[in-house]
């Protein structure tokens, strides 16, 4: 084996663009391993484990690029480091012509954009609460996608915006409309008078996408990021986007969802929703629902029917009743059943949205008993080897057991498709259930990728004389750039069954299999 | 109603720090979207980090920086008068050889550096040959300092001493002094390390000749406004460190009339104006002071993180900060020059980075009004748009706008000035430096030209020491 390592010093590139080109040269054939990233610690480490880590590598610092092949020969390393090379190349071109200046600091970015009211920040963990806290001093809102900040610094730059009056989405905040632009992972949904604040990504997606399906739309979706609502943080941002939205004129009613928050926050949380001068829908995930504090306060129990409502209330309703017909799912449930071997008993939910995996799991598991997951609260029910199915089991992929110095399957859910094939084989897997997550942000065609392997699962059962159920929810409209109609058609056509929301997709597998 | 509610409604206009897949998106649903070109601070070091953190809002810095910056625009450098080193520098003996760059010692100093030291002795009478000289350097009985510890300033090798006339710059403002010594051209020269007869006798004629003219010329015009001479030829194509075609010419029909006045023997006079006419760097030796005196106003102010010094002595690059005041050198190795060969030469040919003209970047001419200078571009390679980069680069690390000397590419944007050590760390961006390339052998001369930037340690030093000084 050839070994060829380049280091470019002071060449700072972001992981997003660095693993798109390492995944490029890896990709060519003769390459055995190939790491194109900047030198930081956990790098390092990487490098080490493949024996590629030199004394000159060792000496680089965080913001020194390396690349570095392990191929079949000489040549295919220098070939590979030249397409390294040629892509970072074509992209310092794509930048130059863009824009002649390109500030390096947030404080000469607003003065070379003095109408600039939001920062997005998705800069390495350690780095970004240092950039969040001098957006917010710049007096921009700031929506922070990056994750591995600090409870104490999140809390810290939560305290400041609010005393700033600033809105603080994150850390680790991936959904967001504002003034009808999606930002980061989000939907195209119809403008209307519907205010989210979500604690959850693409449980908020799911609930913006479902509002557009049953008519309605969203006049603000705000994001909070996933530990608002604990203990130390007390849900600051929620309170403050729920007062910004009960003050919006053009919202008529707010919709609050988040996985189960801290006891204290949910009761200060619904306090304040109680308060408040417009219906509120609150969709705790997964959580039992506690006393409604008030006449306008209404519970959901699950991110459809927080969709529901909230359209219901949204056309001056408060007779819901139920989105979803169960009795047609049972049916369509009862036809599948019929065409499975005896052995076929167990679900496999393979997703790339970690809130939908929450909540297909914990609808499954209602009706069948346990189910193994990596992601399960409970210890007896956490997989012990994420990669290794076990009876019923829910895999998030985009977990850190599966992204670290990866893409988020989201953005490359072609990560899902060997699991697919795997989960194809077992003889006991009856349904495998996945979530095609479309959107701002998203891969382009997340169908397109993942049809080779459906139709490779469903040959490799028939050719064992099983019928393999797959179940998918695509997430997402059609006036996504992916549009869901494009998307739906192409997986109807390899025999996979759409379900309509991603709790019908998890109530159809969960009445298959009991 | 909260700043949330005001931006409901508003057009969003985003800043992306990070993935660049987010600015494409917004920008596909026509959001407005500025891209940072953002990079790890301090590159990643925590432990900078933490110095930067300590040194972030805190208003002793903010107010001692406005001071310095303010000393720095409003200073007022003027051509007063010419004298001799051993008269007018205070510190000055007899035995001082002042040199370019940091402090260094007879042992440790470059190839051109040691050659001008030779000549400056034999100059001086203090030795009658090369081996005499080296003899007496290496001594002892000399005392070697950076001229910037007597406020001073000289190009290249730097070398003042004693019985060597310099140009003497009075800042009107702020009442202090700097000083230079006259250009002596190009070619062989004991700048450049040179020191055969041609070049001492040249020397000579300076002192005899050619200062006492333009004594006599300077005390007739009542003091030549250097400050105005560099604002004009900023609008001519120079940057005032590499390119000083225009500023030579200024100076030449702002003295010329004078010259005439002082009644000069008519053969004097023809050698003074066709020796000034032929070297196109002789206002250098004034820009360069007059940077001087500005920033030197601007030095030992308490809290402040604007730099005051940047000068190389060709071993190593020093820097000096205003908040860490009198001669509190930050350094780190001198870097070789990245730019064009003279026909004949070549890289191996180079010495490292040399000279005090780094002042002028200091000041904010030089380098970082690379893009209004495109003639050079040629002179260091490269296009014209990369030149306007550079100039558009050091305001990320810069404080304020001097808008004395304004860019006529950038729509007459004010230089970007007072280089302050928190940015340079933050943001990884070091000073682009507009300079000429000295050979390493003695004597040889100017072997090319290019840009060269600090080295990043310099600055390193200065901010933790700063940090330091903030506990």
């Amino acid at each position: 084996m050839a070994i060829q390592i380049i280091i470019k010093k002071n060449a700072y590139h972001d992981s997003v663009t660095l693993m798109s080109i390492s995944g490029k040269v890896a990709a060519l054939s003769g390459v055995a391993d190939a790491v194109v990233a900047m030198a930081t610690a956990m790098n390092k480490e990487l490098l080490r484990n493949i024996g590629m880590l030199t004394p000159a590598v060792e000496a680089c610092g965080s913001s020194d690029l390396v690349i570095a092949v392990k191929a079949e020969s000489e040549e295919i390393c220098a070939a590979a480091v030249k397409m390294a090379e040629e892509a970072f190349a074509q992209k310092a071109a794509v930048k130059k012509n863009a824009g002649e200046t390109v500030p390096s600091t947030l404080q000469s970015a607003v003065k070379e954009l003095p109408g600039a009211n939001l920062a997005i920040i998705s800069v390495p963990g350690e780095y970004a609460a240092r950039e969040a806290m001098q957006a917010l001093k710049q007096g921009l809102h700031v929506m922070m996608f990056s994750d591995n900040v600090t409870i104490e610094d999140e809390k810290k730059l939560k305290e400041y915006a609010h005393a700033a009056g600033l809105l603080m989405m994150g850390p680790d905040c991936g959904t967001a409309i504002i003034n009808n632009v999606g930002l980061c992972f989000a939907n195209a949904v119809n403008q209307g008078t519907i205010g989210i604040v979500g604690a959850s990504g693409t449980g908020t997606q799911e609930v913006s996408v479902l509002i557009d399906r049953f008519g309605g739309g969203v006049s603000q979706v705000l994001g909070t990021g996933g530990r608002d609502l604990t203990e130390a943080i007390g849900g600051i941002t929620m309170l403050d986007g729920l007062a910004a939205l009960n003050a919006d004129e053009a919202t008529k009613v707010i919709v609050l969802v988040s996985k189960p928050p801290a006891k204290s926050v949910a009761e200060k949380i619904l306090a304040e929703a109680g308060k408040c001068i417009k219906p509120v829908v609150v969709c705790f995930i997964n959580a039992s629902q506690p006393d409604r504090p008030a006449e306008q306060v209404y519970f959901a129990a699950s991110l459809e029917d927080a969709a529901y409502k909230a359209v219901k209330l949204a056309q001056g309703q408060t007779d819901f009743g139920s989105a979803c017909d169960h009795a047609a799912l049972k049916a369509m449930a009862a036809s599948r059943k019929a065409k499975l071997a005896p052995g076929q008993k167990y679900v496999r939910g393979l997703f790339c949205g970690g809130t939908l995996c929450d909540e297909a799991m914990y609808i499954v598991k209602e009706k069948v008993g346990t189910v193994y997951s990596n992601i399960a609260k409970q210890p007896e029910a956490k997989l012990g080897d994420p990669h290794t199915s076990k009876e019923h089991t829910f895999i998030d992929l985009g977990d850190d057991a599966f992204t670290v110095g990866k893409p988020h399957p989201m953005i490359e859910p072609s990560r899902r498709l060997p699991r697919l094939l795997q989960e194809a084989k077992d003889p006991a897997v009856a349904v495998i259930l996945m979530d095609i997550m479309i959107g701002y942000g998203s891969h382009s065609d997340p169908a397109g990728i993942t049809l080779p392997a459906i139709i490779e699962a469903k040959r490799i059962a028939e050719q064992s004389g099983r019928h393999l159920e797959i179940i998918a929810y695509v997430c997402g409209t059609d006036k996504d750039p992916q549009n869901r109609l494009e998307q739906e058609q192409k997986l109807a056509a390899a025999g996979v069954t759409l379900a309509k929301s991603n709790a019908r997709a998890a109530y159809l597998a969960a009445a298959i299999v009991s | 109603m909260s700043r949330i509610n005001e931006l409901f409604g508003k057009k969003l206009t985003v800043i992306n720090v990070g993935t660049e897949n987010f600015k494409n998106e917004l920008e596909a649903q026509g959001a407005e979207v500025l891209q940072l070109d953002w990079r790890p601070p301090a590159g990643g070091n925590p432990l900078l980090i933490k110095a930067l953190d300590r040194l972030a809002d805190d208003e002793r810095i903010e107010a001692a920086n406005a001071k310095a910056i303010d000393i720095i625009v409003n200073a007022r450098p003027v051509l007063e008068d010419i004298g001799t080193a051993l008269d007018v520098l205070p510190g000055m003996t007899r035995h001082t050889i002042l040199h370019a760059g940091p402090p260094v010692t007879w042992e440790r100093m470059a190839g051109p550096m040691r050659g001008a030291v030779i000549g400056a002795l034999i100059y001086e009478g203090l030795a009658k040959d090369e081996r005499e000289a080296v003899e007496l350097a290496g001594s002892g009985k000399i005392t070697f300092a950076p001229c910037h510890e007597y406020n001073a300033v000289g190009p290249m090798a730097g070398i003042v001493s004693a019985s060597m006339p310099v140009q003497i710059i009075h800042n009107l403002t702020h009442g202090n002094y700097a000083y230079c010594t006259l250009n002596e051209g190009l070619g062989k020269v004991l700048r450049y390390g040179a020191y055969n007869e041609e070049v001492l006798k040249r020397l000579k004629w300076i002192e005899t000749e050619l200062a006492p003219a333009l004594k006599a010329a300077i005390k007739l015009s009542g003091g030549i406004d250097i400050r105005s001479l560099i604002a004009q030829a900023v609008h001519m194509g120079d940057e005032c460190h590499n390119r000083n075609k225009a500023g030579t010419s200024l100076f030449i029909r702002a003295i010329a009339p004078f010259l005439v006045k002082a009644g000069l023997p008519q053969d004097t006079l023809v050698r003074v104006l066709e020796f000034i006419n032929s070297n196109d760097h002789f206002f250098l030796n004034l820009s360069m002071p007059a940077a001087k005196a500005a920033l030197d106003a601007a030095h030992g102010i308490e809290y402040s993180t604007i730099v005051t010094t940047m000068c190389r002595n060709g071993v190593e690059f020093g820097i000096r900060v205003s908040g860490c005041p009198g001669n509190t050198w930050f350094t780190g190795p001198a870097q070789m020059i990245q730019g064009l060969m003279f026909p004949g030469f070549t890289m191996e040919d180079a010495n490292p980075d040399i000279g005090d003209s780094a002042i002028t970047e200091t000041y904010g001419i030089g380098g970082f009004l690379m893009g209004g200078a495109p003639a050079i571009v040629q002179f260091v390679g490269g296009t014209v748009d990369d030149a306007i980069g550079y100039s558009q680069k050091m305001y990320e690390i810069t404080t304020a706008e001097n808008s004395n000397y304004s860019n006529p590419n950038l729509n007459f944007r004010g230089a970007a000035t007072g280089i302050d050590v928190r940015k340079v760390i933050q943001t990884g961006i070091l000073p682009i430096i507009n300079t000429g390339m000295a050979h390493k052998e003695p004597g040889v001369g100017q072997v090319g030209a290019g840009l060269v930037r600090p080295p990043q340690e310099c600055f390193e030093k200065a901010l933790l020491a700063l940090a330091e000084r903030m506990k």
